[in-house]
């Protein structure tokens, strides 16, 4: 009997997947959705076995993980911070907001913190314009943001990663 | 495209379900449904274009309107052998009452329209796109391969470009040389993405496609790596392709000339049918014209020591890869061996062979073990003629001229030493080829005909024809016909020529009945006893030519599908055959490529003898040289070879 | 969690919150199909996504297709800067959504719905699907809905991965399908040839939320307000420099002074209509109506205060484009870049009034020659605000030189 390794258990996660939203190129999205949500990236590997999966090329895969912001192929951290940088956000002061989480994160936008717990990031508009300047952390939104919140909340983000470590639990329903 | 269709979404646990589209939507053209008749009411639609009024077919595009007019509207991302991108908007042009500009290569005329190609706003439109393009164009035009023969440059001439409007990258970014036949140079790319439905749409073997997005868009391979490590083919018809000097063949002829200039090497050049076909374009002669002749002259001045016919190594492919197809037919018809890898693939192609190895390694079995013509003809130059000649195999340079890319790559195969040496030191394409008479100041039409070298002088149309989808079985088929019924093959098809085999049709199949046989000639008597066993059999072939079409045969083969059922399948990994070849004139299209098989054709019908066991050279090297015959000791350490399973997944 | 997801939008004047879900269906279950485009042709709905394109012709050509299946497909990828409204539908008043795709659905004979919902609005996914599943409960989703014999439709809710091109129907439909979001070469359209190769009919959720006003209303009450080109009332996203920002409803023709003094925004120097890709007007326009035929927009306003920096705002709108291109077409993939470049140039005092003249013309070139609606608007914001703030612009010590 062989062992099961990582990469068997990706092919089942890919299957998984696939056996609810078919075998076809339209299920591309919702897997890289689900793999990136489990595995915070999606590796050399699981794009090749994706791309086999849906009977697809490879750098097919690439071409679209690459393309979509929410898609990226490296692993990110198990929280993401996406600030709005768009307009609305920028008049209600997303600078400010800006300069806290890189000093609380101790990150600069575009990195991920070594231990695998936090990536900061821009984003593009959240559609929370009325309430800038307005952030995502994973799916759940933080709006009106000041300095004080954002040291709170990513204070509460890392008693969570103390807690819990950077394992992901997933958190979207399938 | 109705195939493509599901009727839920999604659909469920459907694992049968394929897509059938490889490429983006947005990169594909969907033509309208053509009317029946041009006479049905609403079949026609009337353009004016300039001024110049015309009927066309409902939904003809303007690009193609235009053409019937004689009016030439610029292209870049558009290409004749692939879908309509319509993304370099080069082509736009002014359609009446439309608030913005349309893609003339993409737009359907399906109501009267009235079109002004070259307008003012057309105009500055297309000086813009040009400034932009050349804003990440790096690279100057006289530093550059494709100088005189580049789109990009040509456009530039015609739009008067006379600064860098909108700047020009100083600081170029890395060239991948790491592949044996396609260098990728993307200071140069203009994201037409032309190469990117080349290689995921008609070749399907989907190494390069667009990544990222905006300014940041660049073609590219799996994770960027390297094209050596990826399941690139060497095909190369992304090269014949692309408008600029993004994808070209690996060059090897600055190597080639400093072994003619060194007097210590033998230098010795096999030329392959194709080039023949193809060359004249490159000295302006129509496509279709052929230079034979004057090549080979050409190839003596500029001090070449010996001028081969591959043809020859062609004819010795039809008798080894025919003899084993006989030995595998018998095995399996006669003595019911159940274990007999059928149908036998061809080999010849090397861009197919690496497909196979990556994408269906597991039919490995089923490849001819027969080498191409060119490595059988190297394994022979250094080891039969260095013999005949007194040479020592380490002076002989053996040059092949080819049409193609994947040579480069097949030559440098480490399986390919069979001499003792590498049986084939360089492969030259068409282009290096004319490159080199243009730079020894050759005009090749003016000069006078010679014929080939010997000891291999003499080859046979069916060696000729091997530059063209279908030629291989032709030869095949009429030399094992004759072996098997001892009938001449005229008897059979008229002149020869075996009409079902032939054309451009992707995948052509033909049943060949065997109502009669005949003794067993010499040559074969040491494998068969007899023919009886086929005697009323049918034999079922087949011809795929680009790999697209390859896969379709393969994956109906996985199926079990009818082609499973057939002895013996051609499968040439560029569209045409060799003579669309990634090593020939550039550009190509379904014309030039129809013109060049033409000129092979005819070249076939001035040839005497036409069957490759009729071919005396062939006679004497079994005669003398390989005399435990076909697929005997000798030829198997010379003449076959091994294929190595790749697979797809890479590290 | 001590710090709460905060979504506390100001809502004021919301006809969908007086429009209880169910009356739109059963008449139009009550009506012959062809009657309910009648209707919606009648009442001129025209899509509130923002480029207006009358809903009832757009059915009227997907009715006409043969083709089947055909597919509606509510486009949820909100991703316009400075617009939520459709956020704030589909938080409140889904049902209404839902009920207009079915509506639509029975009109051009579609069998399967698509929501594609942003992925910035990830977190409505679970609340979209406990509506559906509400509805198929009652029997207003699945087969033979409303008991009409043989009406079959259902609803399913596709997620977008971050691309606002995607916004564009064209690169919405290659999304679902598994691609990168690039558009498609337009003809054909949608309705003729759309998700998976068939007829589709593409609306915002606004506009399908009307659909179900209309039908429970009728058209002679959708427009009793608004102006004769564009009718009815609309929902309007309003933030920046404004003391009362939120989601409010007006008519179709309300001057844009008008709506700032609604909002509390009556000292700005210039508003945003339309968002990133819209235009900036500048106070001395401010009497101008918000309508198709004047100043069109799909509801997004940001209002722009005093004291800003109009380069600022460009060089914050011009990033956004530069990001979120497509990349597939040369005029929007290298265009929106260099003129990111050329107000850069500006700020810094390098750029010369020749190539600043350039770069005017690039514009134009890029509204005309570009492959879809991203590119052929991506400049417009900066080419109005290089019209009406020009001396700002230029005024400033060492910006051109």
């Amino acid at each position: 009997m062989a062992l099961i390794t990582e990469r068997d258990r990706l092919r089942e996660d890919v299957i998984a997947i696939a056996e609810l939203t078919g075998f076809n190129r339209s299920s591309l999205i919702p897997i890289l959705q689900e793999i990136k949500a489990k595995y915070g990236g999606i590796d050399s590997y699981a794009m090749q076995l994706i791309a086999d999966v849906l009977d697809i090329h490879p750098v097919e895969v690439y071409g679209v993980a690459t393309f979509y912001a929410f898609l990226r192929p490296e692993t990110e951290g198990r929280f993401v911070f996406r600030l709005c940088r768009t307009l609305s956000c920028e008049f209600a002061g997303k600078d400010l907001v800006a300069r806290q989480l890189r000093e609380d994160l101790g990150l600069e936008f575009g990195e991920t913190s070594p231990d695998g717990a936090f990536t900061l990031t821009w984003t593009n508009c959240l559609g929370m314009c009325d309430q800038g300047p307005a952030m995502l952390v994973n799916d759940r939104v933080y709006t009106q943001l000041t300095p004080a919140k954002v040291r709170t909340i990513v204070d509460e983000y890392r008693t969570l990663v103390e807690e819990q470590g950077v394992e992901r639990v997933s958190e979207r329903a399938r | 495209m109705s195939e493509l269709i599901e009727t839920e979404f999604p659909p469920k646990g459907d694992k049968t379900y394929s897509p059938k589209r490889r490429a983006p939507l947005s990169q594909l053209f969907e033509p309208l449904a053509e009317p029946e008749s041009l006479d049905a009411i609403g079949a026609t639609v009337t353009v004016t274009i300039d001024g110049i009024e015309t009927k066309v077919p409902f939904g003809t595009t303007i690009l193609q309107a235009a053409k019937s007019l004689g009016i030439r509207i610029p292209t870049l991302c558009y290409h004749p052998d692939l879908e309509v991108a319509g993304i370099c908007r080069i082509c736009v042009v002014e359609v009446e009452g439309q608030r913005t500009l349309q893609a003339a290569c993409s737009y359907p005329i399906t109501a009267p329209i009235r079109v002004n190609t070259y307008s003012k706003a057309v105009r500055v439109a297309r000086r813009h796109i040009l400034d932009l393009l050349l804003s990440e164009h790096c690279g100057d035009c006289y530093t550059c391969i494709r100088n005189g023969n580049c789109e990009l440059q040509a456009l530039a001439e015609e739009y008067g470009v006379d600064k860098f409007r909108f700047g020009h990258p100083e600081v170029p970014v890395p060239v991948d040389t790491s592949s044996y036949s396609v260098v990728r140079d993307m200071n140069k790319c203009i994201r037409c993405r032309r190469c990117v439905r080349t290689c995921i749409d008609l070749q399907e073997v989907g190494v390069l496609e667009a990544v990222e997005r905006s300014n940041k868009v660049r073609i590219t391979t799996f994770l960027d790596k390297p094209l050596l490590n990826v399941v690139c083919i060497n095909c190369g018809q992304c090269i014949n392709r692309c408008p600029t000097a993004a994808l070209y063949a690996t060059p090897a002829l600055h190597t080639v000339w400093e072994a003619l200039d060194d007097p210590t090497k033998h230098v010795v050049i096999q030329t392959a049918p194709s080039p023949r076909a193809g060359m004249g374009e490159l000295f302006g002669l129509p496509p279709g014209t052929s230079v034979t002749g004057e090549m080979n002259t050409a190839l003596r001045r500029i001090g070449f020591d010996r001028v081969f016919d591959t043809n020859f190594a062609a004819d010795l492919t039809i008798i080894e890869e025919g003899t084993e197809l006989i030995l595998r037919l018998y095995k399996a018809l006669a003595l019911g061996d159940k274990d007999v890898a059928l149908p036998q693939f061809t080999s010849c192609s090397p861009g197919w062979v690496k497909y196979l190895e990556h994408f269906y390694p597991e039919y490995i079995p089923n490849l001819s073990s027969a080498k191409s013509p060119q490595q059988m003809f190297g394994a022979l130059i250094k080891t039969y003629y260095a013999e005949k000649m007194g040479l020592d195999p380490a002076d002989i340079v053996s040059v092949a001229l080819m049409p193609c890319s994947a040579k480069k790559f097949e030559c440098n195969r480490p399986e390919m030493w069979s001499s003792g040496y590498k049986d084939v030191d360089f492969g030259l394409t068409t282009r290096e080829l004319g490159k080199m008479f243009h730079q020894a100041g050759i005009h090749l039409p003016s000069l006078p005909k010679s014929d080939f070298d010997s000891p291999f002088g003499t080859a046979t149309g069916s060696g000729l024809i091997f530059g063209v989808t279908g030629g291989v079985m032709e030869s095949a088929l009429r030399t094992v016909l004759e072996l098997v019924t001892g009938r001449k093959v005229e008897s059979i098809y008229e002149q020869g020529d075996v009409i079902p085999v032939r054309g451009f049709q992707g995948i052509r199949y033909a049943e060949i009945n065997v109502p009669e046989v005949g003794p067993v000639p010499d040559i074969v008597k040491h494998l068969v006893p007899d023919w009886n066993w086929l005697k009323g059999a049918t034999l079922k072939v087949a011809v795929a030519h680009g790999t697209a079409n390859a896969k379709k045969v393969m994956e109906d083969i996985k199926a079990g599908g009818h082609f499973s059922e057939c002895h013996f399948i051609e499968f040439m990994a560029c569209p045409g055959g060799c003579l669309g070849g990634g090593g020939q004139p550039i550009p190509t299209n379904a014309e030039i490529r129809a013109a060049r098989a033409k000129a092979i054709y005819s070249e076939e019908k001035t040839l005497s003898v036409r069957k490759s066991y009729e071919n005396p050279a062939v006679q004497r090297m079994y005669a003398e040289f390989l005399t435990d015959g076909p697929c005997g000791h000798k030829s198997h350490q010379l003449l076959h070879t091994k294929y190595r399973a790749r697979g797809k997944f890479i590290e | 969690m001590t710090v709460q997801t905060v979504i506390e939008t100001r809502v004021k004047g919301l006809t969908f919150a007086t429009i209880p879900a169910g009356e739109g269906l059963a008449k139009a279950l009550a009506m012959p199909r062809g009657d309910i485009i009648d209707l919606i042709s009648d009442s001129k709905l025209k899509g509130r996504g923002g480029a207006g394109f009358p809903t009832g012709l757009k059915w009227n050509l997907a009715a006409a297709e043969k083709r089947t299946p055909k597919y509606l497909i509510c486009n949820a990828d909100e991703g316009e800067p400075g617009t939520f409204k459709d956020r704030v539908i589909l938080t409140d008043y889904a049902d209404l959504v839902i009920e207009g795709m079915t509506i639509g659905a029975r009109a051009i004979g579609a069998a399967l719905g698509l929501i594609y919902l942003r992925a910035e609005y990830a977190y409505l996914k679970p609340h979209l699907e406990e509506v559906i599943e509400a509805r198929r409960g009652q029997g207003l989703l699945g087969k033979n809905i409303g008991g009409v014999d043989g009406f079959d439709f259902d609803v399913v809710v596709g997620l977008g991965a971050g691309a606002y091109v995607c916004g564009e129907e064209t690169a919405l439909i290659e999304s679902l399908e598994g691609f990168r979001g690039e558009p498609r070469n337009r003809p054909p359209f949608p309705v003729v040839s759309g998700f998976l190769h068939r007829p589709s009919v593409i609306n915002n959720v606004e506009t399908l939320a009307w659909v179900a006003c209309i039908l429970a209303k009728g058209a002679e009450w959708f427009k009793s307000s608004g102006t004769a080109t564009s009718t009815g009332r609309k929902l309007f996203s309003i933030s920046g420099d404004c003391a009362r920002p939120g989601v409010y409803e007006f008519p179709f023709g309300i001057t844009i002074a008008e709506l700032l003094e609604e909002v509390g925004g009556e000292n700005a120097k210039a508003v945003q209509v339309g968002g990133a890709s819209g235009r900036c007007v500048p106070r001395s326009a401010f009497s101008r109506r918000i309508a198709f035929e004047d100043v069109p927009t799909g509801g997004s306003i940001i209002v722009i205060g005093p004291g800003r920096d109009m380069l600022e705002v460009a060089h914050n709108l011009l990033e956004f484009f530069v990001d979120e291109s497509c990349g597939q077409c040369t005029p929007c993939r290298l265009g929106n870049a260099k003129l990111l470049e050329g107000v850069e140039m500006l700020m810094e005092g390098t750029c010369t009034s020749e190539y600043l003249h350039d770069l005017r013309a690039l514009c134009n070139t890029m509204q005309v020659a570009s492959k879809c609606g991203l590119g052929q608007t991506s400049s417009v914001a900066f080419c109005s605000i290089l019209d009406s703030f020009g001396d700002e612009i230029l005024g400033h010590a060492g910006r051109v030189r």
